[in-house]
C-alpha cells in the first residue's frame, strides 16, 4: 500500500482480439503507472473481454486522462475508473500448507472460522485453503498462517469488481450504436 | 469459379455483372489486396520492395494503370511521401514495404503521422506465418514496434482476412481524427488464395469517430462567446482534416474575432484575412501570444494545446474561460483546463454555435492587437524581410520573395529547423492545405520526401520544399526519386552550414558553446547535377529575385541553393519553459 495514494480500479471493455493488453500496458507506461493487479476474462457479452486493473495515483486528474486515452483506442468499447467506495470488489487467495506442520497446528477449526476459509484439498503432503476477501484480509491470513503453520505456496488473483451505482450497461451502449449504424447505413 | 483473366485493367469496378464474378473468384491474397487498395479509391502510393512483400509488388505489376507505385530510395521515403501526399490531398496516404529493415525504416514517418493526424495505411509484409517469433530472417516484431505509435495496427496472417482488414484500416485511417494504421502482411497469406469481395467498413461497435453533439455545450459556447469582449481564436489543423474551412470563417466573421494559427493550421484561412493575426506559440507572432494572457474568451478549434504553442502552462490563460472544439475527446483537458468541451465534428459543431451567436463587433479589442504587430514588424521582421543592402542574406527575406513570386499560391512543405519557422512565419497562403510541415514529432528529413508526396497529392500546384543542409541530407537521396520520376518540385535550400536551430539555443542558452553543430558540407549543386536536377547557387543579394524567377520558369526540378546568415536567429522567440508574454525579440529589443 502506498502512501498518500488512491488505490483506483479501472474497468474495461475490449474486443477479444490478440494485442489488446499490450494496448493497454503501453498507456500506462508511458503515464508511468504501475499496475497493482490485473484480472482478465470474457465478459457477460460474448467476444467482449473485461479487464479490471487496479493501480495508485494521487491524482485523479491522471486517472481521467488514463481512461480516456483507454477509451480511445479502436479495439477498447469503454472504459472507466472506480475507487473502493464505489464497488463491491473481491480477490481470492490460495495457500499450500503443509499436512504434517498443519496437524500439529491443532487450531485449524479457530482459523477456518475466524478468516472464513474453504479448505479445497487435503493430501497426506499438503493442504490447499481458499480465501476470498479484500486484500488486507487475504493478507491478515497469509501474516498470520506464516507465522504459524508456514506457508508452502502463496498466490492471490487480481481484483475482480462490480459497480454499485446504476451505470450505463455496455449491452445497451452498444445496441444503441449499431441501431445508429443501421439507421445510417441500412444493411450495406 | 474461375481465375480472373489477368489481362483484365478493370477488376476493381462495381459493375453489376463484375460484381456477380467477383464473388465467386479465387484469387491470390496479393490480388486481393491490390484489388482493396484499388475499391478504396487508391491510385498513387509510395513504397520499396523486398523479400516478404515480392508477391504484392509482383500482383501491383498487372494494375500498373490503376495504381501508380512510387519507387522512392529509402522507406522512411515512402511513408513521408504518403505523409505529404495525404496532406494536401484529402486522400489516405499509403506506403508499402518489406518485412524486418522494410517495416523499422518506416516508424519515424509512423510516428510523425500519428502526432500529426494524419490518415495513412502503412503495409509491410512479414514473414511467412508459420516462421513468425522465430527469428526468421528479415522478421521484426512490427506490431509490438507500431502499436504505440499507430491508431491501429494489425497482423494478417489468413487470406480470407485481407479485404475485411484493409476495408477497416481505411477506415480507422480516415474517420474521426485521422491517423496511420499499420497492416503486417504475412508472406504466405499473399501467395494463398480464396474468394475474394469487397465492402467497405463503415461501423465498428467499438470505435467512435465522431463523439455525439452536446447541445447543452452548443449554446454554452454561444453564451459565451455572445458574452465576451475580449474573445481569441487559435485555429488548428483540425479545421483543414474536417474540411470545415468556409465554416470557420462565417463563425470568426459573425462574432468578430481575432485568431491565431497552430503551425499545422496555418493554411486554414487566409494569411490575409483581416481577423488573423498569425502564428502562435514559440517562434510565433507576438500579437496573438500576448493576447492569449489578456483575452476573457479563448476559443480552441482543432487543436491540442501543444508545448510549444502554450509554453508554461501555469500561466497560460488562467484569466480566459476555455472553450475547446475537438473531435477528439481525450484532448479535453489534456493540457488545458476547459470551461466548455464542444466535442464533435467542427464541421457540424461551428455552424451550430455559429447560428446561435450575435453579430458582433470588438474594433476596441482588435486595436489592441495592432501596436504589437508594428512592434514585431519594427523589430523583427522589418530588418529580416527588407534588410538593408550589404551583409548576408536573411533566411526570411528568402522566403518571402518565392511567396511572393508564387502569388501566395504554392504549397508549402518544409524540413525543420530554423528554415522551417521562417517559413512557418513567412510563406503566406491563399488556399487550405498549402502547409505541409513535420509538427508534433519534429523529423528532420521530413521536407524533401514529403515534398515528393504533396506533388502527386497536388499536381497541378507548385510546390516549393524549403529545406535545411542538416535535415535534407537526412533524406537527400530522395534526389533519386525526384529524378526517376521527372518530378516538378522547387527544392530552396537555405545553406548556413550550421544546424541552425541547435547552433541558436546554444547561442542563447548554452553560452556559445557550439557543440556540434557546424558542418561541413558537400556542393549541393553538383549532388543535384548528379541526379540530373537543375540547381543554381546563389551568394549574392543582387541574385535572388532572378535566381526565383528561374527556378519557377524551369520546367522540372529545382534546387535554388541559397547561402544565407551564418548566424542568423528565429525571432520573436519564447524560450522553451516560458510564459507566452515572456517573447524575446532579439537585438536588443524589447515588448
Amino acid at each position: 500500500m502506498e502512501e498518500n495514494k488512491t488505490l483506483y480500479t479501472i474497468t474495461i471493455f475490449s474486443e477479444n482480439t490478440v494485442g489488446v493488453l499490450n494496448q493497454i500496458t503501453t498507456i500506462f507506461t508511458r503515464r508511468q503507472l504501475n499496475i497493482e493487479t490485473l484480472s482478465v476474462s470474457p465478459s457477460a457479452i460474448k467476444g467482449i473481454h473485461k479487464f479490471t486493473i487496479t493501480t495508485f495515483s494521487n491524482d485523479e486528474e491522471v486517472m481521467k486522462k488514463l481512461v480516456s486515452l483507454i477509451d480511445k483506442r479502436v479495439d477498447i468499447l469503454k472504459a472507466y475508473y472506480n475507487t473502493n467506495e464505489d464497488l463491491v470488489h473481491q480477490e481470492l487467495a490460495l495457500y499450500k500448507l503443509s499436512t504434517e506442520k498443519v496437524m500439529a497446528h491443532g487450531s485449524i477449526e479457530y482459523l477456518v472460522r475466524k478468516y472464513n476459509v474453504r479448505i479445497l484439498e487435503v493430501s497426506t503432503d499438503c493442504v490447499v485453503f481458499l480465501k476470498a476477501g479484500h486484500y488486507e484480509e487475504t493478507q491478515g491470513l497469509f501474516e498470520e498462517l506464516a507465522e504459524s503453520i508456514g506457508v508452502l505456496q502463496f498466490v492471490r488473483s487480481g481484483r475482480i469488481a462490480i459497480t454499485k451505482s446504476k451505470v450505463e450497461r455496455l449491452s445497451d451502449m452498444l445496441a444503441k450504436r449499431e441501431q445508429e449504424n443501421q439507421e445510417k447505413w441500412g444493411n450495406a | 469459379m474461375h481465375i480472373m483473366n489477368k489481362d483484365n485493367q478493370n477488376p476493381g469496378t462495381n459493375s453489376a455483372t463484375n460484381k456477380r464474378e467477383q464473388e465467386t473468384e479465387i484469387i491470390s491474397g496479393s490480388e486481393i489486396l491490390i484489388r482493396s487498395l484499388i475499391a478504396e479509391g487508391v491510385d498513387t502510393m509510395f513504397g520499396y520492395p523486398g523479400g516478404a512483400i515480392m508477391p504484392v509488388f509482383d500482383a501491383l505489376y498487372d494494375h500498373k494503370h490503376e495504381i501508380k507505385h512510387i519507387l522512392v530510395r529509402h522507406e522512411q521515403g515512402a511513408v513521408h511521401a504518403a505523409q505529404g501526399y495525404a496532406r494536401v490531398s484529402q486522400k489516405v496516404g499509403v506506403a508499402l514495404v518489406t518485412s524486418g529493415p522494410g517495416a523499422t525504416n518506416t516508424v519515424t514517418g509512423i510516428t510523425d503521422a500519428m502526432m500529426d493526424s494524419t490518415p495513412m495505411v502503412v503495409i509491410s509484409g512479414q514473414v511467412v506465418s508459420s516462421l513468425l517469433g522465430s527469428d526468421a530472417f528479415q522478421e521484426a516484431d512490427v506490431i509490438g514496434v507500431t502499436q504505440p505509435i499507430t491508431k491501429w495496427v494489425y497482423q494478417i496472417r489468413r487470406v480470407e482476412d485481407i479485404a475485411w482488414a484493409v476495408s477497416k484500416a481505411f477506415f480507422i485511417a480516415s474517420s474521426g481524427r485521422p491517423g496511420p494504421v499499420v497492416l503486417d502482411i504475412a508472406k504466405d497469406t499473399q501467395v494463398n488464395k480464396c474468394a475474394y469481395s469487397y465492402q467497405k467498413t463503415h461501423f465498428l461497435r467499438s470505435y467512435q469517430p465522431v463523439p455525439e453533439i452536446e447541445e447543452d455545450h452548443i449554446r454554452m459556447a454561444a453564451d459565451l462567446i455572445n458574452g465576451a469582449k475580449k474573445p481569441l481564436a487559435l485555429v488548428g489543423q483540425g479545421v483543414v482534416l474536417g474540411k470545415a474551412e468556409e465554416e470557420l470563417r462565417a463563425f470568426l466573421e459573425k462574432a468578430d474575432i481575432p485568431f491565431g494559427s497552430t503551425i499545422l493550421g496555418l493554411s486554414a484561412m487566409p494569411s490575409d484575412h483581416p481577423l488573423n493575426f498569425g502564428m502562435l506559440g514559440m517562434h510565433g507572432n507576438v500579437a496573438p501570444n500576448i493576447k492569449t494572457n489578456e483575452c476573457d474568451v479563448l476559443i480552441a478549434i482543432g487543436m491540442r494545446f501543444d508545448d510549444r504553442v502554450t509554453g508554461d502552462l501555469k500561466t497560460y490563460a488562467k484569466q480566459a474561460k476555455v472553450i475547446h472544439f475537438d473531435i477528439d475527446p481525450a484532448e479535453m483537458n489534456k493540457n488545458v483546463k476547459t470551461a466548455v468541451k464542444v466535442c464533435g465534428d467542427a464541421k457540424q459543431t461551428l455552424p451550430l454555435v455559429t447560428a446561435l451567436l450575435d453579430k458582433q463587433s470588438h474594433a476596441g479589442w482588435l486595436s489592441e492587437f495592432k501596436p504589437y504587430v508594428q512592434k514585431e514588424f519594427d523589430c523583427v521582421i522589418k530588418s529580416e524581410l527588407y534588410p538593408e543592402n550589404g551583409g548576408e542574406i536573411k533566411m526570411g527575406e528568402v522566403v518571402h520573395k518565392v511567396t511572393e513570386a508564387t502569388q501566395n499560391k504554392a504549397v508549402c512543405v518544409t524540413d525543420v529547423g530554423q528554415h522551417q519557422m521562417m517559413s512557418t512565419r513567412y510563406f503566406k497562403f491563399t488556399q487550405s492545405r498549402s502547409m505541409v510541415t513535420s509538427g508534433g514529432l519534429g523529423t528532420m528529413g521530413f521536407g524533401l520526401p514529403a515534398g515528393i508526396g504533396a506533388k502527386y497529392g497536388a499536381p497541378d500546384r507548385t510546390v516549393c520544399i524549403f529545406v535545411g543542409d542538416g535535415g535534407l541530407q537526412m533524406t537527400m537521396q530522395e534526389f533519386g526519386t525526384i529524378m526517376e520520376y521527372d518530378l516538378d518540385v522547387k527544392i530552396i535550400l537555405l545553406n548556413n552550414n550550421y544546424l541552425g536551430m541547435v547552433r541558436q539555443w546554444q547561442e542563447l542558452f548554452f553560452d556559445e558553446r557550439y557543440s556540434e553543430t557546424h558542418l561541413k558540407n558537400p556542393d549541393f549543386i553538383k549532388v543535384a547535377d548528379a541526379y540530373n536536377i537543375k540547381g543554381r547557387k546563389v551568394t549574392q543579394r543582387s541574385e535572388l529575385d532572378e535566381a526565383i524567377a528561374e527556378m519557377l520558369a524551369h520546367k522540372g526540378a529545382y534546387l535554388l541553393e541559397v547561402v544565407v546568415e551564418t548566424k542568423g536567429m528565429v525571432y520573436p522567440m519564447i524560450p522553451s519553459g516560458g510564459s507566452v508574454t515572456n517573447i524575446l525579440l532579439g537585438n536588443g529589443n524589447k515588448l
